[in-house]
């Protein structure tokens, strides 16, 4: 699937032989006043990465100085943000990577990291994207950022390809953050620390942006903060995975409770 | 530096383990989206996820030496004042990781 990124990557590259812009509209229909629904939705998912989306460039800067000043050759960033793709992974692989660990502590690492996403498809709206190759991209490239931006309140009418395009670009900004990021690392020193504070920015920025929409919802807040601590104290080592397995079931003992409290009554 | 296949191995397990956890739950979950506890769920869980990821982030806080606790803790205020400010995410996660390299490194606080 890196392949979809990769071929986005090298699309500038390319100049020869791509068919010059002049030549395109004698092979297509010229659009009418409308702009054609395929560049409206690039436009539109432009627009919307625009934000938060942006917000992966630096990130993206930070993992590739990371990679090169951990001692792993500059394309080490592209491959792993182009295939893995999971950027708190992708930082937790460098070091594993260096170590040359055992590929199954590699997929159990992976495993636990990730296993968050599973609770993802509860909201992330994939029956709203259309076409096998479409699906199996969105899936692979659910990130915490396209999720948080697709399961936002401004995010209810889009429609399958304007999620797909907007996760292609946040892609792109991941993937070419963290090359050009490995390319110039050597200007930038190695004893330069705290790079990696960029991505407890960026979900700071989501956690913020998410909150906002759902201003009258205290408890979800105060449910995903104790969840968090009770992980922190109680399971170290599986901190994500128990404090999602902790959150999940207090929001579903909470949703059961307030069923039989309040029979009939909206519950927002 | 290991060499250029267990590179590839190594990507290529860490891809396929996380491509299975994002996508193979859909299959499971057809069946339940009509369910009213399941879109209560969906729609609570995206603001507490966030709040766990930025708590996963926040989780080696050095709580038992204060002065260590400076660079983080301004980052982390620089980026809640600037996000409220301005609402550009850019400039809230730029602006928050600047102070905190320069925090670290400059200073020595870290």
């Amino acid at each position: 699937m890196g392949t979809v990124a990769a071929a986005a990557v090298d699309a500038p590259a390319i100049p020869g032989p791509i068919p010059a812009p002049e030549l395109i509209p004698a092979l297509i229909p010229p659009p009418a006043t409308a702009p054609s629904p395929r560049r409206a939705d690039i436009a539109a998912a432009l627009r919307d990465s625009a934000s938060v989306g942006l917000g992966l460039v630096p990130l993206g800067l930070a993992f590739g100085v990371v990679v090169t000043h951990a001692g792993l050759p500059w394309w080490c960033a592209v491959l792993f943000t182009s295939t893995v793709y999971a950027g708190s992974l992708e930082f937790l692989l460098v070091p594993l990577a260096v170590a040359a660990v055992p590929l199954a502590t590699v997929a159990l690492t992976a495993f636990l990291v990730n296993v968050r996403h599973v609770f993802y498809s509860l909201s992330f709206p994939l029956h709203r994207v259309n076409g096998r190759l479409a699906k199996a991209y969105s899936t692979f490239a659910m990130t915490d950022e396209a999720y948080a931006l697709s399961t936002a309140d401004n995010a209810r009418d889009w429609h399958g390809r304007r999620i797909v395009w907007l996760q292609v670009l946040l892609q792109l900004y991941w993937v070419l953050g963290a090359t050009v990021g490995a390319l110039l690392s050597t200007l930038i020193p190695s004893s330069l620390n705290g790079l990696d504070f960029a991505m407890t920015a960026l979900f700071t920025v989501l956690a913020l942006d998410a909150l906002r929409d759902r201003q009258k919802d205290l408890p979800t807040p105060v449910l995903a903060v104790l969840s968090a601590l009770i992980a922190r104290w109680l399971f170290p080592e599986q901190f994500l995975l128990a404090a999602f397995v902790l959150f999940t079931a207090g929001l579903t003992a909470r949703r059961l409770l307030a069923g039989t409290a309040s029979r009939g009554s909206a519950d927002a | 530096m290991p060499d250029t296949g267990y590179l590839f191995a190594a990507a290529g397990v860490a891809a396929a383990v996380t491509w299975a956890l994002r996508a193979l739950p859909f299959a499971a979950l057809n069946a339940l989206r009509s369910s009213a506890v399941v879109r209560d769920l969906s729609a609570r869980m995206p603001a507490g996820v966030m709040v766990i990821l930025l708590c996963y982030c926040l989780r080696d806080l050095p709580v038992t030496h204060p002065a260590r606790l400076v660079a983080p803790l301004v980052a982390l205020a620089v980026t809640v004042g600037v996000h409220l400010w301005r609402r550009s995410a850019l400039l809230s996660i730029v602006g928050g990781t600047v102070v905190y390299v320069v925090l670290v490194n400059a200073v020595h606080l870290g």
